[in-house]
């Protein structure tokens, strides 16, 4: 029994074959789960495990790593205060402590109804709107105690489900079209091309060769003018083969 | 005021609404350059990116042309766009992928036409929810439109985009580490050498990483031709780039400037840039290209805009993200923060990093809070020394990536340009500005 919905892991599966080595998929995967539970439940790092092909133990030990993946119960809300340089000097201390008792939790905690959790983050790259802001990791706008409290409260009437999703990522939108990727075939394609590269690569360089032995002829004959008009001013525009591209050239521009 | 009339290459389509839809995008230009490239040679293409000397906008400026060169000896199987914009103040990268997703997407096909290469991915932050989705969305349309697939445009050359979503760490903006992360493992920075991915990169393979920005000049520099794009700037820094201004001023933001022909005066002061400090006070100090990089102080504002002229000077560009600080700021506060975030980004393989940013944090955090002695300006200072031998810029290394050497930037700074605060902390028993 999948520990994932139907829904879920038909699209954990479309994941891993976009890769050309499965374990590849595994963060994507762990966005997948936590867009599920919230959080990275025991049941659904097994299976993302099993899906990628590595330990249970893996999977838990790559998550650890990175701040977005939860191994914990979080809120319905992960509510994110950036602190860092530029937010530091908009005022971001002063708004995560008056958030952190408009909670009642400090940074790390969650609220006891289970809606919020608050956390203190590192810069979120929005730093001309300080203090910057992400709920479910969309932004919200630069921040006062005011607007904070009125954030919430929106937060917990409903009114901002439109903006703000529930968790994981690409959530709204999924990927259509494309090839999934073969390693084997990748590395075969690549080395014809390296090979058609290489013929060109030669093309080239005997033309050019075969260009400077033209123009040295020439320099030698450089009395007889029908030779000179032969072999023309710029040898390489004539004489040279230009290397082929590898595809047909496209039918017109867009 | 030096601003020019340089075009916008990256930020031309930012004033429509609608600018990350693909009809907006073919109503603007948008894939004329791909077009234009699949009629070229992947040789060509790669030589007119060449001509353009574009240095790579994550923050290294290593030029992407040089990056690409070596497809000459060895082919390339993987190319991975590098989106996981973290530096703090950073937010260009941000902007470009909500606003204009389309025309990273073509700076990548264009790229990976003049590579060669059959693969790609777009390792885009976590965090960035709606550019996730923006970009997605934006893929969708683009092999809907057949720009991206199998025998693209007609082409006969068939390409597979995948975005990946990343999950929030730092350091996985290093490029070995963003390759671990996309190999599904913990974001550890590999060990050196080899230097470049290109050698040993993405499951063992060739890869090439660029930036987003880098990448987004890609469709101009095809369309208008490498030289155009070389004659803007001035010598290494050629081109226009963005500059993301954060901190006390008026209009804090990302603008697209012409490099090397404008100052950090221009960019902070200039009523249509920066507008000047908030509240009309005084310049203290400002980052000039992210956390990582040395302070500058108020006689250095007259510096032009440009990658060689910083790094004289004694600091870097960067990732092009200018914090500024006025007369109010605390700086040990604002060090104790920066060394904060590098205390808890750090992979934790190397002790010097693992260990020296979490003692230099507390170190910081009592000076800020009052229990600091005199003597513990010394001892930051030796424990940076421990991290970056001499402490100087360009920083000694005794880790396997840079981001250790970055801890000492801005303690460093502070204790060179404002050693009387950090003294003033010490002997008043706490902070002057609270």
């Amino acid at each position: 029994m999948s520990h994932l919905s139907a829904d879920l892991l038909a699209q954990a599966k479309d994941v891993v074959a976009l890769y050309p080595e499965p374990r590849s998929a595994l963060i994507p995967l762990c966005h997948l789960a936590q867009q599920q539970d919230g959080w990275l439940r025991p049941e659904a790092m097994s299976e993302i495990a099993e899906l990628v092909g590595v330990t249970a133990a893996e999977v838990r030990g790559t998550a650890t790593f990175y701040d977005m993946l939860h191994i914990e119960p979080v809120g319905s809300y992960v509510v994110s205060v950036c602190t860092n340089i530029a937010c530091l000097l908009g005022g971001a201390l002063e708004l995560l402590e008056h958030a952190e008792s408009s909670l009642g939790v400090r940074a790390g905690g969650t609220t006891v109804d289970g809606v919020f959790t608050l956390e203190e983050s590192e810069c979120l790259a929005d730093c001309d709107r300080t203090p910057c802001v992400q709920v479910n990791h969309r932004y919200v706008g630069g921040q006062t105690a005011d607007t904070f409290d009125q954030l919430l409260a929106d937060l917990r009437s409903g009114a901002l489900a439109a903006t703000v999703p529930s968790h994981g990522t690409l959530v709204r939108v999924r990927r259509s079209g494309g090839l999934a990727a073969d390693k084997q075939a990748i590395v075969t394609e690549r080395a014809a091309m390296a090979e058609a590269q290489a013929k060109r690569s030669a093309a080239l360089a005997a033309a050019q060769a075969k260009a400077a032995k033209e123009s040295a002829a020439e320099a030698e004959k450089v009395a007889d003018p029908d030779v000179a008009t032969v072999a023309g001013p710029s040898p390489s525009s004539k004489s040279v083969p230009a290397p082929e591209p590898p595809g047909k050239p496209s039918g017109g521009a867009a | 005021m030096a601003r020019t009339e340089a075009p916008k290459i990256v930020t031309a389509r930012l004033g429509y609404d609608d600018s990350h839809t693909l009809e907006r995008y073919l109503a603007t230009g948008g894939y004329e350059g791909l077009h234009k490239a699949l009629t070229m040679t992947p040789e060509a293409v790669a030589h007119e990116v060449d001509t353009a000397s574009l240095l790579g906008r994550g923050g290294a400026g290593f030029p992407a042309g040089r990056k690409w060169a070596l497809l000459g000896k060895k082919p390339v199987t993987y190319l991975t766009i590098n989106g996981d914009e973290s530096e703090p103040a950073t937010f260009k990268d941000h902007l470009l992928i909500e606003r204009d997703p389309h025309q990273i997407i073509e700076g990548v096909l264009i790229s990976a036409y003049a590579l060669q290469v059959t693969q790609a991915f777009i390792y885009l932050r976590g965090e960035f929810a709606l550019g996730l989705e923006r970009m997605q969305a934006a893929l969708n349309e683009a092999y809907a439109h057949g720009a991206v697939g199998a025998d693209i445009f007609g082409s006969g050359f068939s390409i597979d985009l995948v975005l990946h979503p990343g999950a929030g760490a730092y350091i996985c903006g290093e490029e070995t580490a963003l390759l671990e992360s996309l190999e599904g493992k913990r974001g550890f920075p590999r060990i050196k050498p080899p230097f470049f991915p290109a050698s040993i990169g993405l499951y063992g393979q060739p890869t090439v990483v660029n930036n987003v920005e880098t990448m987004a000049n890609i469709p101009w520099i095809i369309t208008n031709g490498g030289a155009a794009f070389a004659a803007l700037g001035e010598g290494r820094s050629t081109g226009t780039r963005l500059f993301a201004l954060a901190g006390h001023v008026q209009n804090p933001g990302v603008y697209e400037l012409e490099m090397v022909k404008n100052t950090f005066r221009d960019l902070i002061y200039d009523p249509a840039l920066g507008g000047g400090i908030t509240g009309g006070n005084k310049l203290k100090a400002f980052i000039p290209g992210g956390v990582s990089a040395p302070w500058f102080g108020p006689d250095q504002v007259d510096l032009p805009l440009g990658q060689d002229e910083v790094g004289q000077a004694g600091s870097m560009l960067g990732s092009g993200s200018i914090v500024v600080m006025d007369s109010t700021t605390c700086v040990v506060r604002a060090a104790w923060r920066i060394t904060k975030f590098f205390s808890r980004e750090s992979c934790g393989q190397c002790t010097p990093c693992r260990e020296g940013a979490g003692w230099l944090e507390r170190i910081l955090y009592r000076i800020e809070n009052g229990a600091g002695r005199e003597e513990d300006l010394d001892l930051l200072m030796d424990l940076c020394d421990n991290i970056s031998p001499g402490v100087a810029w360009p920083p000694q290394q005794t880790t396997i990536c840079v981001l250790g050497p970055s801890i000492p930037s801005s303690i460093a700074s502070g204790i060179r340009m404002f050693r009387d605060e950090f003294l003033v902390h010490v002997k008043e028993g706490g902070c002057p500005f609270d």
